[in-house]
């Protein structure tokens, strides 16, 4: 058993109002330069739809993610390491930045500078690339935005599957919910594995996945080996970028700016401990469906003595393991078990997590009532607006069972609370039905529904010292005391070799009590 | 007089001038400007026949690399018990030829699109554009030295050249002597040759160290996957 520590993830979609301000600070914080016009480490999608890149869950397009082999081995589904490097030349499952959205800019000038005319002055199209004119822009982030476009084309919608969808492009029985999608820092990520260079690691202290600039040569193989598209190639500096989950704040026990910033206070940041050996093992489970509980097997109680006594000796800091009894991730996709992974059968152990979406009853309006389930007390969430195939082909590979007991919960959590707030009357039979306590109710209730910024957000800081070997590692901790800015030469750059051309340093920090170097004439 | 200068110039210190440009200039970028090494890579925005002609155009430029690393540096002696001069120059002629072809298809399709789509003229920088064309140009000198090759079929001409690059290689005096009568083909090819080898660390051409290094590392990295640690 190795245990490692990971800032996981959880995303209430049963509260996200589609208002985008989690994209428009990440974009205002990390891909408002040249290159990246195009690039949103996070996006809201709505759903049902192709979402961008095009047809992203599409994997037999894009050959995301990874793929099972007979002998119950897994490797990338582009290809194993020869073929991979064989498309290194062109890349053919490399989505075009069309796919995307050609990046544009106005005609700012033009509305100040316009000669007087008879109709007000309009800031016209231009393409951010070549300059040119453009007479509208044909694909977004968002373009689906509320249902936006033909039925006929977004339920191309993979998550359709097993469906009987001509149903739901009528008026009656339409639905629609709101997807934030970001990278996510998967336990077995596909780019990491598809990168020539080695430019793309995952931190062992937080999980976090990201690519050196410094060492990333543009091969552009993550971009397509990503089931998620959330890799994206900078056309002006040649690199491939991705979301850092802020690394920079939640190393500072913040969390990240989307999370910061989200309206609907739908976003949870906690610690997830889980067994790193066995990654490869869940993740070559043979039937597709089994993903999502392989994975909820790898993470670790950390309330268990056994646990915290590995994970110490495994170098996770003690404000860690603090905070990850704490956490509001482990507490939803756990205790609760009402979050999900996403599309788990990419087999990439993703981790940030989703609660599927209540939806108003589907047949509510012509029945006057809402449908009892078999027990007569819940209502029927097969009767919810929202297929609860549909969610679960995109939380758990098609199986409904997880699902419908989250969704359960959520409606018992709801009805326990109005019996008690307004009906005062008792819930017992609601509660035996759901199989829950009054206390995680309200617990529940705490935390999904108030959500308060400390319940939500239990960020512990980062602890350089835990780099090295032994727990309290001095020289690591004072390598780099008032460095910023100041530091020799390029160090501050991570992957640069130490040893330079043009001179190193002849000596380390020693405000730490280190000694100097020695010159054979110390007494 | 100044012929004879020029030729000396070109063939006996130009080489050494090139070479040593490339290899400090390489090994300071690499150094001091790992952010610039990269294969800027310009498929995302224009991937249209790029499946095709970019690798025609990496396929047949890597076998013409190989082939003149080999043909013009192995020793005579080495290669002499098994294939004989005629047949090496036919050989290389042939296999040259062939490669010549596949990469010029690719790289004119390479070329038009740097030169004419909006989207890849307006992301090229200018030695993006140098660098082609160069490439472009050596290549069709290459080309054209075929038929001048064909001229003197028993390989003297071939021979010329290989010993002219091992003297270099080998610091011997007089190499430039050794190709003063080969065709002005030849020797364009040459110069042209040598001012790409000098142009190397300052254009994406580095890209390539990195394409002969990073799939042997991948492939010899255990497993999938790398965590890096703190620090």
């Amino acid at each position: 058993m190795k245990i490692r520590a990971q800032i996981g993830k959880v995303l209430n979609l049963d509260k996200c109002i589609g208002c985008h301000t989690c994209s428009v600070t990440c974009k205002n914080v990390w891909t408002s330069r040249a290159g990246t016009e195009y690039a949103w480490f996070n996006n809201v999608e709505s759903k049902p739809g192709v979402g961008y890149p095009v047809d992203w869950e599409n994997q037999t397009r894009w050959n995301g993610g990874w793929t099972r082999l007979k002998n119950g081995g897994i490797r990338p589904k582009s290809g194993h390491k020869l073929w991979l490097l064989a498309k290194l030349f062109a890349n053919p499952d490399l989505p075009r930045i069309d796919d995307y959205y050609e990046p544009f800019t106005f005609d700012y000038d033009h509305l100040q500078k316009a000669p007087e005319v008879s109709t007000p002055p309009t800031a016209r199209m231009r393409s951010a690339i070549t300059g040119e004119r453009m007479e509208k822009p044909l694909w977004g982030p968002n373009w689906e935005e509320i249902l936006g476009g033909e039925f006929e084309k977004r339920s191309r919608d993979s998550n359709f599957e097993g469906i009987q969808k001509a149903i739901y492009g009528q008026f009656e029985h339409t639905f629609m919910m709101y997807l934030p999608r970001l990278c996510e820092h998967c336990l077995n990520p596909a780019c990491v594995a598809a990168c020539p260079s080695g430019a793309i690691y995952k931190r062992e202290e937080d999980g976090i996945v990201l690519i050196d600039q410094e060492k990333c040569r543009g091969w552009r193989m993550c971009v397509s080996a990503c089931p998620y598209k959330k890799i994206y190639f900078n056309w002006q500096s040649g690199k491939s970028e991705k979301c850092t989950f802020c690394y920079a704040r939640i190393e500072n026990g913040d969390p990240t700016v989307c999370s910061e910033t989200c309206v609907g206070r739908i976003r949870y940041l906690g610690v997830l401990l889980y067994d790193a050996d066995r990654i490869r093992e869940m993740a070559s489970v043979e039937d597709e469906q089994d993903l999502y509980q392989a994975q909820l097997d790898m993470f670790l109680d950390p309330h268990d003595p056994k646990v915290i006594a590995q994970a110490l000796r495994d170098g996770v800091p003690h404000s860690w393991l603090e905070a990850a009894k704490r956490s509001p991730v482990y507490k939803m996709a756990l205790d609760w078990k009402v979050a999900f992974p996403l599309h788990p059968e990419y087999r990439t152990l993703p981790m940030v997590w989703y609660i599927p979406p209540l939806s108003p009853v589907q047949s509510a309006f012509e029945a006057g009532q809402i449908p009892a389930s078999h027990d007569g007390i819940l209502p029927d969430v097969n009767s919810l607006r929202i297929p609860v195939r549909y969610l679960a082909n995109l939380l758990t590979a098609g199986r409904e069972a997880p699902v419908v007991g989250a969704l359960e919960r959520m409606i018992a959590m709801r009805m326990v609370m109005r019996n008690k707030t307004v009906n005062n009357v008792s819930s017992d039979p609601i509660l035996e039905a759901a199989g829950l306590t009054e206390a995680t109710v309200s617990d529940m209730y705490r935390i999904m529904a108030l959500a308060a910024y400390e319940d939500r957000f239990v960020v512990p800081t980062n602890h350089t010292e835990y780099s090295g070997p032994t727990p309290f590692d001095e020289e690591l901790a004072f390598a780099r005391r008032s460095e910023r800015g100041l530091a020799f030469g390029n160090r501050e750059s991570e992957g640069q070799t130490r040893a330079s051309l043009f001179g190193s340093p002849t000596h380390a920090n020693t405000m730490s009590g280190r000694p100097p170097p020695s010159t054979g004439r110390r007494n | 007089m100044i012929q004879s200068y020029l030729h000396e110039f070109f063939f006996g210190y130009f080489p050494y001038l090139c070479l040593s440009v490339c290899l400090v200039a390489t090994i300071i970028r690499y150094d001091r400007e790992q952010y610039t090494w990269k294969a800027d890579s310009s498929m995302l925005l224009r991937s249209r026949g790029m499946v095709i002609a970019s690798n025609l155009f990496h396929v047949g430029i890597l076998f013409l690399f190989l082939g003149h690393a080999v043909g013009l540096l192995t020793p005579h002696a080495v290669y002499e018990p098994f294939i004989s001069a005629p047949q090496k120059a036919f050989l290389a002629m042939t296999a040259g030829g062939i490669a010549g072809i596949v990469c010029l298809l690719g790289m004119s399709w390479l070329l038009y699109r740097r030169l004419f789509d909006p989207r890849i003229r307006a992301t090229s920088k200018p030695m993006d554009t140098v660098v082609l064309v160069l490439l472009y140009l050596q290549l069709l000198l290459g080309l054209g030295t075929i038929p001048f090759s064909a001229r003197s079929p028993d390989g003297s001409s071939m021979m010329a050249l290989a010993n002219w690059a091992q003297y270099i290689l080998t610091f011997r005096s007089g190499a430039a002597d050794l190709i003063v009568h080969e065709p002005w083909v030849f020797k364009t090819h040459i110069v042209l040759g040598l001012l790409i080898i000098g142009l190397f660390p300052f254009t994406r051409l580095v890209h390539m160290l990195s394409g002969l290094t990073a799939p042997v590392r991948y492939l010899i990295r255990s497993g999938f996957q790398i965590a890096r640690k703190r620090g």
